[in-house]
């Protein structure tokens, strides 16, 4: 018989990525439909009309004009979330227990690679950067910030978590609220005390910020321009890969094979030989490094970030998790995704759709709703088995 | 060994016979004495605080303890408060956040659920009487910032006293319905919904000033009305205490010992509730349902009621605090319900123990302490040394070029951070761990 490492499971590899362009083409889909009949239906109604007097626009127009972009923005944060998804549902299937501090780590892999970005600004290495080199200099942020993420999830767990294993279920999770809050503090007195200010923004280099135009479309008055930016590519293209090595990982090698027998009986993994301490810390570093990398991708999205920005997108990729099924690789995928694609819809078309009266600053609180929609009809998830409670 | 028991001797000696009763009345003499004398110190503060700590640990007989608690908190804080302001507002914050945590006690430590929104309820206690004892009502279909300023208020200050019961039915109301689909589920589930209820409460604190505007949006609802004090209120306050409090008292610190005196009266009736429910067949379950929920359903309890009825509780606690908050300080706004206070508020049950209601009072007060007093005494001493001309020394670092953004009374999430983890490791049943647990301890030592 053949070890698992002697062969590349070509199957592994490929399976999530047609899972993932499943995923989003239907999500996208799907969405996308209920969108325009939505709009078509409305368009002749006093919702039409209010948008037509506002912007002069009519519901369909202004729905199918925004649309690429809305289904590229949701993409974007969608794979951010599944990635950081992935760090919740690890160690909930190892462990049974939420990682609240995930989101934190989250916000050190961000901060680290944004720290030696600014740094190599200042060095006048950014500046002078071919694209080719950009590219290797975005790459070092990502390996910065994952590094750095990845023993610090390690570290939050020996110090924080291993003493109070086989402690009732609420007290390892509020040692982590504790850690959570903590880690907060701690970043942003470590950035303010090197400047004034604990906010950081991204320095531009590179072509990131450009557009990809593949073309217009006529609509009526307007057209729609057909395009995306290039760090948009980047993050989906970079959390795909990284979603691909983590699947193949768990599925197709030892180590996956230990995470998963831990997961499934710890007791009867550790009569098998396996070290669970040590999985458990392997557990914490995967999902720690993928956080960061997830953190480094978000600050190139969204440029700015402060020592509490990984709150919302940990709540919420914590969400993504639910809905998925927690504790489910795939899961976490799907539900990143589809979380991303429903955030983003109802950020871009709520406002209109209710007259302005809600718009996106209620997008924040939208995947709370979801949450508990989710918990309500199918607290297991959309992929998730019905599994018991363990004791 | 030997120097221990020497000194556990010694202690058992201090609490036999009077000298407990002597050690008592010298703390509270001391305290309130430094207290009275120095105009702005912690310490002091600390010192006369923690007296109450030694009425509740020493021996002495019930009737003592209870009418020098009883003077303790009547008579003498007030009439301290008064004459220095400074301690007045410590206390009052004392005192909400006691009644805040006792009441999220019964959700965590007497059901074991563990409640991250708890501020959401306080926040519906505080806009209920923030909208209704305003004249928000009216400004409905103006936008935040250009309401006419003579608005008539909808209702008179008085109808106060009946909001803190309405406050009481519509919080309990809230916490049921919110209940009902999540408390089916785990516990850890239980957590983030919760949290997420409590950003839910904020972001729609923050964002219903349209398309009508109830709650003025980011800005807060002000001025909120308060329940009339008659003048001879503040006349014989002034004629009782005014030789010892040295200065006339005006209305507006009369109203702040009111506030603080009905603060007093919520955490009482949360004391009587809760002692009260813990004997009964509802506690029993609660406590059943905390320890093991499998076998307490196996024993029939049902599980949903039961849980219901502690969040409904717990939550309705909070509802009166917040009609009392916003009366107390006229405005409400989003600021105040933060994830963080929830936190906070967590952080002093964790603190002083879950499931014990000394204890609970206890980590509210050091969490109070520590936050509004250690904290920002650490940022004046900084400024202070901001602005001279001192170096630190090994290193050679001159205080004028720290970063200003260090300023450690912004750093409570560092402080709850810290002491939710120290805790969790070191002593999860808390300071002053409740009888049942210490009743385990005390077999687990045996064993």
């Amino acid at each position: 018989m053949k070890r698992f490492s002697e062969t590349i499971n070509v199957r592994e590899l490929l399976r999530p990525i047609g899972q993932m362009i499943a995923f989003s083409l239907g999500g996208g889909a799907v969405l996308s439909l209920v969108v325009v009949l939505l709009a078509l239906l409305l368009d002749q109604t006093a919702v039409g009309q209010n948008l037509q007097a506002r912007y002069s626009v009519s519901l369909v127009t202004y729905t199918l004009a925004n649309l690429p972009q809305v289904l590229i923005d949701g993409l974007t944060i969608g794979f951010v979330y599944a990635a950081i998804a992935l760090g919740y549902t690890m160690v909930y299937g190892v462990l049974e227990f939420i990682n609240f501090a995930h989101s934190e780590i989250f916000a050190v892999g961000a901060f680290v690679g944004v720290e030696i970005l600014i740094a190599l600004k200042n060095a006048g290495i950014l500046s002078a950067a071919s694209l080719g080199v950009a590219y290797l200099i975005l790459l070092l942020a990502l390996l910065a910030g994952m590094t750095a993420s990845g023993f610090l999830a390690v570290a939050v767990e020996r110090i924080a978590y291993r003493p109070l294993r086989g402690a009732p279920r609420l007290v390892p999770l509020i040692s982590a609220i504790g850690v959570s809050f903590f880690l907060q503090d701690i970043i942003r007195l470590v950035e303010s005390l090197t400047t004034g200010q604990f906010n950081r923004i991204i320095p531009t280099f590179g072509n990131f910020d450009e557009r990809l135009i593949f073309g217009q479309l006529p609509l009526g008055a307007t057209t729609v321009v057909l395009g995306v930016q290039i760090k948009s590519l980047i993050v989906i293209l970079v959390a795909v890969i990284m979603l691909v090595g983590l699947n193949y990982l768990v599925n197709a090698t030892k180590i996956g094979k230990a995470i998963r027998a831990v997961a499934q009986d710890r007791p009867t993994a550790s009569l098998m030989g396996i070290d669970v301490n040590r999985i458990i810390s392997i557990t914490f570093l995967i999902g720690g490094t993928l956080g960061g990398a997830a953190g480094v991708l978000y600050a190139l999205k969204f440029t700015r970030i402060d020592p509490f920005v990984g709150f919302f997108p940990g709540l919420k990729a914590f969400t993504a998790a639910v809905l998925g099924g927690i504790g489910n690789l795939t899961g976490a995928l799907l539900g990143g995704i589809v979380l991303g694609l429903l955030e983003t819809f109802a950020g871009a078309f709520m406002s209109a759709f209710t007259m302005g009266a809600a718009g996106a600053e209620y997008k924040d609180i939208f995947a709370f709703g979801i949450l508990i929609l989710v918990l309500i009809f199918r607290p297991n998830g959309l992929m998730g088995e019905n599994v018991s409670q363990k004791a | 060994m030997f120097s221990k028991e020497k000194f556990q001797d010694f202690l058992a000696k201090l609490n036999t016979g009077y000298t407990p009763y002597v050690l008592i009345l010298v703390h509270i003499m001391i305290g309130a004495i430094w207290v009275y004398s120095s105009p702005r110190s912690n310490v002091a503060f600390v010192v006369f605080i923690s007296s109450l700590l030694t009425l509740y640990g020493l021996n002495t007989n019930k009737i003592f303890k209870l009418s020098a608690g009883l003077i303790l908190a009547l008579v003498v804080m007030p009439v301290l408060g008064v004459r220095n302001i400074f301690y007045l507002e410590i206390m009052f914050q004392i005192s909400v956040f006691a009644a805040l945590s006792l009441g999220l006690n019964i959700v965590i430590g007497f059901a074991g659920l563990l409640d991250l929104g708890y501020v959401a309820f306080y926040a519906v206690g505080a806009y209920l009487w923030g909208f209704f004892g305003s004249q928000q009502f009216y400004a409905i279909p103006y936008a935040p910032g250009i309401q006419p300023s003579d608005l008539p208020f909808l209702l008179p200050g008085d109808m106060f006293y009946l909001f803190i019961f309405i406050a009481i039915i519509v919080a309990a109301l809230t916490g049921i319905l919110l209940g009902l689909p999540v408390l089916r589920l785990r516990g850890d589930y239980l957590a983030i919904v919760t949290l997420g209820f409590g950003e839910v409460i904020r972001v729609l604190a923050n964002n219903l000033d349209k398309p009508w505007n109830l709650t003025n949006g980011p800005q807060g609802i002000t001025p909120v009305q308060r329940p009339t004090m008659p003048q001879f209120a503040v006349d014989g306050f002034n004629n009782f205490f005014g030789g010892i409090i040295g200065h006339t008292v005006s209305k507006a610190d009369v109203y702040n010992v009111f506030f603080y005196l009905l603060a007093l009266l919520v955490i009482v009736t949360i004391i009587q509730v809760v002692s009260r429910l813990n004997d009964s067949k509802i506690g029993r379950a609660w406590t059943a349902i905390r320890e093991d929920e499998t076998a307490a359903i196996a024993m029939g309890i049902p599980l949903v009621q039961m849980k219901l009825a502690a969040f409904a509780t717990g939550a309705s606690f909070a509802g009166a605090m917040g009609v009392l908050m916003a009366a107390s300080r006229t405005f409400v706004s989003p600021e105040s319900f933060s994830f963080m206070q929830s936190i906070g508020v967590l952080t002093m049950v964790i603190l002083g123990g879950t499931g014990s209601i000394p204890g609970v009072i206890l980590g509210a007060a050091t969490v109070t302490v520590l936050n509004l007093q250690i904290l920002q005494g650490f940022s004046l001493y900084l400024s202070q040394l901001r602005q001279s001309d001192a170096v630190i020394p090994i290193i050679n670092f001159a205080w004028k070029n720290l970063s200003t953004q260090l300023d450690p009374a912004k750093y409570q999430r560092l402080l709850f951070g810290a002491i939710l983890i120290l805790m969790m490791i070191f002593r999860p049943a808390g300071l002053i761990p409740a009888a049942r647990r210490q009743r385990e301890l005390a077999a687990d030592d045996e064993e």
